[in-house]
């Protein structure tokens, strides 16, 4: 059962691995702005999720509150960046 | 390689389940923000990675971290909450500021036309 779980672990690593590839294509192809913001937003969310897996792997709860802080400044980050689209200044 | 502890079989196949299908159905929305042709369509697909995904991989860590410590986990919910929250509201700012750019672009162009038809 362990074995199955460990090897499960994996391969939704490698899946959330192959989603950030996805997502970092997306910025770097992105023919606009708003483009590599999206792509921007769901690659911090795989990465939370990537750090999810990893805390299941490890057994310890340090990596949930990593992915916690991610979560948080990833949302602030995203707000700014459309802001900045949106208005050309972040705080007015 | 190995997991920390020996968990049950049935929280174990749940947690096993749950992890796999969050994990696919995240990287099926981020094939979509890769492959769909254009950006309104394109801020639909990660947001299958940020609900469904995201609540059966928190799902799974709070079954796996309750069966491993005998007693009820459930902090990990802090994140589901944040994150069905928090993307709807940047996703609708982020359109907003599209469709302002996309009409800043389309009254650029057809005053450049009206002006060369002067000329």
């Amino acid at each position: 059962m362990s074995i199955m779980l460990a090897w499960s672990i994996t391969a939704a690593q490698i899946l959330l691995g192959c989603a950030m590839a996805c997502a970092a294509i997306r910025i770097l192809w992105g023919p606009r702005a708003q483009d590599r913001v999206v792509g921007f937003d769901s690659l911090y969310v795989n990465a939370m999720l990537l750090l999810l897996a990893f805390g299941i792997r490890t057994g310890s709860t340090l990596y949930f509150e990593a992915a916690l802080i991610i979560a948080l400044l990833g949302f602030v980050s995203t707000v700014a960046l459309a802001k900045f689209l949106l208005r050309g200044e972040v705080i007015e | 390689m190995n997991p920390a502890g020996e968990i049950p079989a049935l929280p174990a196949i749940l947690t096993v389940v749950l992890l796999v299908s969050g994990a696919v159905v995240t990287l099926i929305g981020s094939f979509g923000l890769l492959r769909l042709p254009s950006f309104y369509e394109r801020v639909h697909a990660p947001t299958l990675g940020t609900t469904l995904g995201t609540a059966c991989i928190v799902s799974a860590s709070i079954i796996y971290f309750s069966a491993l410590g005998n007693r009820l986990v459930l902090h990990e919910l802090l994140i589901i909450v944040l994150v069905t929250v928090t993307t709807p509201i940047s996703l609708m700012v982020l359109v907003r500021a599209a469709r302002l750019r996309d009409g800043a672009e389309d009254d650029e162009i057809s005053s450049h036309k009206e002006r060369n038809k002067h000329l």
